[in-house]
């Protein structure tokens, strides 16, 4: 079963070659609770990789390392390469909550991370609205957030982030306050997106389906502390019809065998 | 028939006006406010003419007091000697406040420096230190000036401090992941973040400020506005007293209302219409 999911028989590795984000040895323990513990993880340039595992396992902790927006206690986060410890150009967040500027338009709020590089007026809202067509916003470029459906607030979070070009998009459980149908959409607009942007995608989720549906790649992570327990990488051709996918035998069969390999947490 | 009655009227007069003009004004249709202004002058026609006091002249009595006095020039005068007091106190205050404010939400050190002094000056009775500002500065513009900002200068601090301090942690978080520098924090993120309620605290700021110079002209230096009406007091020519209220009353409203429109204009688009 296990040889049906992963290519070349091979059982995939933490350490890969052509890795664009390489976490080694990160530990982070809160004021008494270790939430991480001496993590070692590769990310694939240009694949889209999954973090999953229970609640409160580190998710968002070492999304928020690797973000650079909270410090490690030990080990190190190299991107291209370079060691960071702070947000840098290649990486760009996808906030679960969104964090718009609720005083500010669409455009403005997608042409943000361009604003604070100081990028001039007119070039930034060029940029902007091209990646709000691409998300799917059309028509909307004038209107505030509260206008706005979650779905349609989370598309302008990830315009935003694909605005300022990083390589490296980090997603913390971007769907979570997206309703069913619009999330089935969003899902499908970001297999489209990944095909044609050419970027890394780093995604938290909590859905095992959602997991397995958009990831090249899935990392589990085991219940607090967070370490890596296993990863798989779902073979699924993402050409045809959505709704296919959905009941291709690899997916339901590989959702069933990450779902047996979680089960054990959650009793 | 002490200089505390001419007070008291003011402020019972003031309330009901300034609670038809929160909030509410900017986004109901105009009819709905000259209906409401139409009812509060009937009212107040009927009260004068029944009449609920000897001292209580009818709105029309007042109206035609109120053109006369503008007529002869004695409103204006006043109000020229009233307005730049208050005016420069005002914007002192408003820079001063917003600017401390600020900073003490910013800071810790600043925080736990500075708030417990405005705590302690809200919570005083302030207007009994303009007594003291007169024996200190004199009963010249510069004591006017200071008891408009002794007043005005709490509330816009405390709010203004409430406000930054209660900034949207995930704003902060979102500006810092695409790295904005502390200073696009600030003026990105956190003032217009607070700007409604730094407004709330500038509005009561202002009002607040009306009350310091017409305290300062009723109790010590008799001028401006506060002289008029203790004047019209003084000659029992109580439509001419009432008038002169009124005008400060209406000036108040017309700059709260003038300062929420600023607000909704400048800070927080998204609220205009909807
Ligand atoms: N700022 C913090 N202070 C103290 N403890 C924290 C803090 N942030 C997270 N934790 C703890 O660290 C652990 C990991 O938290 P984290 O948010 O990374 O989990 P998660 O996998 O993202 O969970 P979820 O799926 O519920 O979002 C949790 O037990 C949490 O209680
Ligand atoms: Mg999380």
């Amino acid at each position: 079963m296990h040889a049906a999911i992963v290519r070349n028989d091979a059982v995939p590795t933490n350490v890969v070659s052509d890795a664009i984000v390489e976490v080694r040895g990160i530990s982070k323990t809160y004021s008494g609770v270790e939430a991480l513990r001496d993590v070692d993880l590769d990310f694939p340039r240009g694949k889209l990789t999954s973090l999953l595992g229970p609640s409160g396992c580190g998710k968002t902790t070492l999304l928020k390392i690797i973000a650079g927006l909270i410090g490690a206690d030990r080990g190190t986060v190299a991107v291209n390469g370079k060691k960071v410890s702070a947000p840098g150009p290649e990486r760009a967040f996808v906030f679960q909550d969104f964090a718009l500027l609720p005083w500010a338009t669409v455009l403005r709020n997608v042409a943000f991370g361009l604003e604070l590089r100081g990028t001039a007026k007119e070039e930034r809202e060029a940029i902007a609205r091209r990646y709000v067509v691409d998300v799917g916003l059309a028509g909307f470029e004038d209107k505030y957030p509260h206008e706005l459906s979650g779905g349609m607030r989370q598309r302008v979070g990830l315009a935003r982030a694909l605005c300022v070009d990083a390589d490296v998009l980090l997603l913390d459980e971007p769907f979570s306050a997206v309703d069913e149908q619009n999330r089935r959409k969003f899902q499908e607009d970001l297999i489209r997106l990944r095909t044609n942007q050419n970027k890394t995608f780093i995604f938290v989720t909590h859905s095992i389906e959602e997991a397995v549906y958009i990831s090249d790649r899935i990392v589990l992570l085991s219940p607090r502390p967070g370490r890596v327990s296993r990863i798989i990488e779902p073979e699924i051709d993402r050409s045809g019809d959505p709704d296919r996918i959905h009941r291709d035998k690899h997916y339901l069969d590989t959702v069933q065998e990450i779902w047996q390999g979680l089960k054990q947490y959650v009793e | 028939m002490s200089s505390g009655s001419g007070v008291g009227g003011a402020a019972s007069l003031a309330s009901p006006s300034r609670g038809v003009q929160a909030g509410r004004l900017i986004e109901r249709p105009i009819v709905l406010r000259l209906v409401s202004i139409a009812l509060f002058a009937a009212i107040w026609q009927v009260a004068g003419l029944i009449p609920v006091s000897f001292a209580f002249p009818t709105f029309s009595d007042t109206m035609v007091a109120f053109v006369r006095m503008i007529a002869d020039g004695s409103l204006p005068t006043a109000y020229i000697s009233t307005l730049q007091p208050l005016i420069l106190g005002v914007i002192l205050a408003t820079f001063a406040g917003v600017g401390v404010g600020t900073l003490c939400g910013l800071s810790r050190p600043g925080e736990w420096l500075l708030i417990p002094v405005f705590i302690v000056l809200q919570a005083a009775p302030v207007a009994a230190f303009i007594p003291l500002v007169t024996f200190i500065y004199g009963i010249g513009m510069t004591a006017k000036t200071l008891a408009v900002i002794i007043l005005a200068l709490p509330v816009i601090v405390l709010n203004t401090y409430k406000a930054v301090r209660n900034v949207n942690e995930s704003l902060l978080v979102m500006n810092r992941s695409f790295m904005g520098t502390r200073w696009q924090e600030v003026t990105k993120i956190v003032l217009p973040d607070a700007s409604p309620v730094i407004f709330a605290g500038l509005r009561l700021g202002v009002a607040a400020g009306f009350v310091g110079v017409v305290l300062a002209e009723l109790l010590i230096t008799p001028t401006g506005i506060g002289d008029l009406i203790t004047f019209a007091r003084s000659r029992a020519n109580y439509a001419g007293m009432y008038a002169t209220i009124a005008s400060v009353i209406a000036l108040s409203t017309v700059t709260l209302v003038a300062l929420q429109w600023i607000e909704i204009r400048v800070f927080r688009p998204e609220k205009r219409g909807g």
